[in-house]
């Protein structure tokens, strides 16, 4: 087997509320294999969305560490944490997160904006992924002029627009009816299949999770 | 698409709001245009007295009169270049609202002192020989209509009865800020009538105006011509023009004071609905700003996104202010009576401070919404339900 991309190490997590300490990750250790699709099921609070924010580097563990691709996310600073992102990790979101005030296009182009990409480039990027994720003739539309299973496919062509080595999903089909969720799901399955993506996703929905190569169950901040 | 593209579509999200704010920048900004150029106005007047020129007055006050004899002294003291004289004349131009100043000069040296008078030399021959005759300033001719060959009548309160003159000259001012609302008589055609009906009001003169030859020497050459008339009756205040000027106008100190304050109580106030605006458009967007952060945008491009659509609306109300305080400005010019104020207009400063203060709104309504967006935790942003 292949080097893991990436590799929880023993991370634990918790918050405070007020001067109470909430554990929410308790000494959790995973592997990932590259073009992996990871599931990660449990109730609510069990601590799977943290367990991903923590691989995407958008929180830090209390404990522990994240080496994605040869990298310890927990040892970089603010900065180049969010430097990093930009060029690793790609986001889908329950509900979507899109910018109202912009076109699909728009939206799609926004990460790019942080490459050196020139105008035309970019331009060709998105239309590229807007027509994998099969919304080409939906570029001008704004977000509330599309269903929420399209605007869930805006948000997977801004995930993947910068060729992302890692997409993390956080409930994809949370907010969708059941063709929409099939959809995406099937989305999701081919990104992985063939453009060989990454995926950790967290889902409640177990037609879902039927998708994804390997499963975890998170329960109480540990895996069972 | 453009960093500026999206802060502009941001501005216009919703659009009442920001057009409501924009209006409300707009007439804060009007308002303390307006303000400062009132207040400008009195400062410019005083601002405008030469500094070459002293002006003598009673002691006590300029109310009471001082001795045409006094005169002749002033003109030998060392330093003087010329000496003029005046009295405040008052009167009534057909209406009491009509008001501008009048007064009776020495017409061979008025417009020597006043060098920034300017009058054709031929007008100014005619005004020295006909002594009925009148000179008036630019501004008022506009206002009233006056032309030369006109008859000016004045009905007089504190030189009563009726009176007429008959316009002989219009002079010009050489700056911005010199006073074009004057008329001007003879003094001895005052004089002489007094000397037939009120004797004991003749060969008065109500101030001096001494031109002096170095300017540094203000100080000596006052003290000087106040000590030739210090054991008379009526002893002498020697002051320079600006002074003579400030003490004219001193008892409008508070209500300058006032609109002063006023004008800048104006900019907090809109600072302050700006920044709620601000604040408001920022936390709606609590969860997009931590969108952007976890697609990898910096602080710096989420302060760059807020504070530009701060400065935007700000500028926009500031463009939108300074443009109607324009006609604003010219509407009270043309309303108010000349008098009150010898010239009206927007100094480059008013423009200057009330562009500065809408940007410096700008950029302070955006402190917090900058402080929030950034210290808003990622996760916590995506949790945000708003």
């Amino acid at each position: 087997m292949s080097n893991p991309i990436i590799q929880v190490q023993n991370i634990s997590k918790s918050y405070w509320r007020d001067s109470l300490e909430v554990p929410v990750l308790n000494g959790i250790s995973i592997d990932v294999q590259e073009g992996e699709f990871l599931g990660l099921m449990g109730p609510s609070g069990s601590g799977k969305t943290t367990l991903l924010n923590l691989i995407a580097g958008i929180d830090r563990p209390s404990k522990g560490n994240v080496i994605v691709g040869g990298t310890d996310i927990t040892k970089l600073s603010e900065s180049n944490l969010a430097k990093w992102r930009s060029h690793n990790v790609g986001f889908v979101f329950q509900f979507y997160n899109l910018l109202p005030v912009l076109t699909a296009f728009e939206n799609v182009e926004l990460p790019l904006l942080l490459t050196s990409l020139s105008k035309s480039e970019r331009k060709k990027h998105v239309n590229l992924v807007l027509d994998v994720v099969g919304l080409g003739d939906r570029v001008h539309y704004y977000p509330k002029q599309l269903s929420g299973g399209q605007e869930q496919r805006v948000a997977i062509a801004r995930a993947i627009v910068t060729d992302p080595t890692l997409l993390v999903a956080d409930e994809p089909t949370g907010d969708l009816d059941k063709r929409s969720a099939e959809e995406i799901m099937t989305l999701l399955e081919r990104l992985n299949s063939e453009f060989k993506k990454t995926i950790v996703m967290v889902t409640h929905d177990p037609r879902a999770v039927e998708k994804a190569k390997v499963v975890h169950h998170l329960d109480k901040g540990e895996l069972s | 698409m453009k960093v500026f593209k999206l802060i502009f579509k941001n501005a216009l999200r919703h659009k009442l709001r920001t057009f409501l704010t924009i209006i409300g920048l707009a007439v804060a900004v009007l308002a303390f245009g307006v303000l400062r150029t009132v207040v400008d106005m009195w400062d410019e007047g005083v601002n405008a007295a030469a500094v070459d020129r002293l002006i003598v007055r009673q002691s006590v006050s300029f109310i009471f009169p001082l001795p045409y004899s006094y005169c002749a002294k002033i003109e030998k003291v060392h330093g003087v270049e010329s000496v003029s004289f005046a009295n405040w004349f008052q009167g009534v131009y057909i209406d009491k609202n009509n008001f501008f100043t009048r007064v009776a000069v020495d017409p061979e040296t008025y417009f020597n002192v006043y060098s920034e008078f300017l009058i054709s030399p031929e007008e100014l021959e005619t005004f020295k020989k006909e002594r009925n005759s009148c000179i008036v300033g630019s501004g008022i001719a506009k206002q009233f209509g006056f032309k030369i060959g006109d008859v000016i009548p004045l009905e007089g309160d504190i030189y009563p009865g009726h009176w007429e003159f008959v316009v002989r000259g219009i002079y010009q001012g050489r700056e911005k800020a010199t006073d074009i609302t004057q008329m001007v008589f003879h003094w001895t055609n005052v004089d002489e009538r007094m000397r037939q009906e009120m004797p004991g009001r003749a060969g008065q003169v109500g101030w001096f105006i001494v031109k002096i030859k170095n300017p540094s020497q203000a100080a000596a050459i006052s003290e000087e011509i106040d000590a030739l008339f210090i054991n008379s009756s009526d002893a002498t205040k020697t002051e320079t023009e600006r002074a003579f000027t400030q003490n004219f106008i001193s008892g409008l100190n508070s209500l300058l004071m006032a609109m002063n304050f006023v004008s800048f109580v104006i900019i907090g106030i809109i600072m302050l609905v700006l920044g709620n605006t601000m604040i408001m458009s920022a936390r709606e967007r609590t969860r997009e700003y931590a969108v952007f952060k976890t697609l990898g945008f910096s602080a710096g491009h989420l302060v760059g996104l807020i504070l530009g659509e701060s400065l935007l609306i700000a500028s926009l109300g500031a463009g939108l202010g300074v443009l109607l305080t324009y006609p604003i400005v010219a509407g009270i010019e043309a309303v108010l009576p000349k008098g009150i104020f010898p010239f009206f207009y927007i100094t480059p400063t008013t423009l200057i401070l009330a562009a500065g203060a809408a940007l410096f709104i700008g950029l302070v309504a955006s402190i917090f919404p900058i402080q929030r967006a950034l210290r808003t935790k990622v996760v916590d942003g995506l949790r945000f339900a708003g």
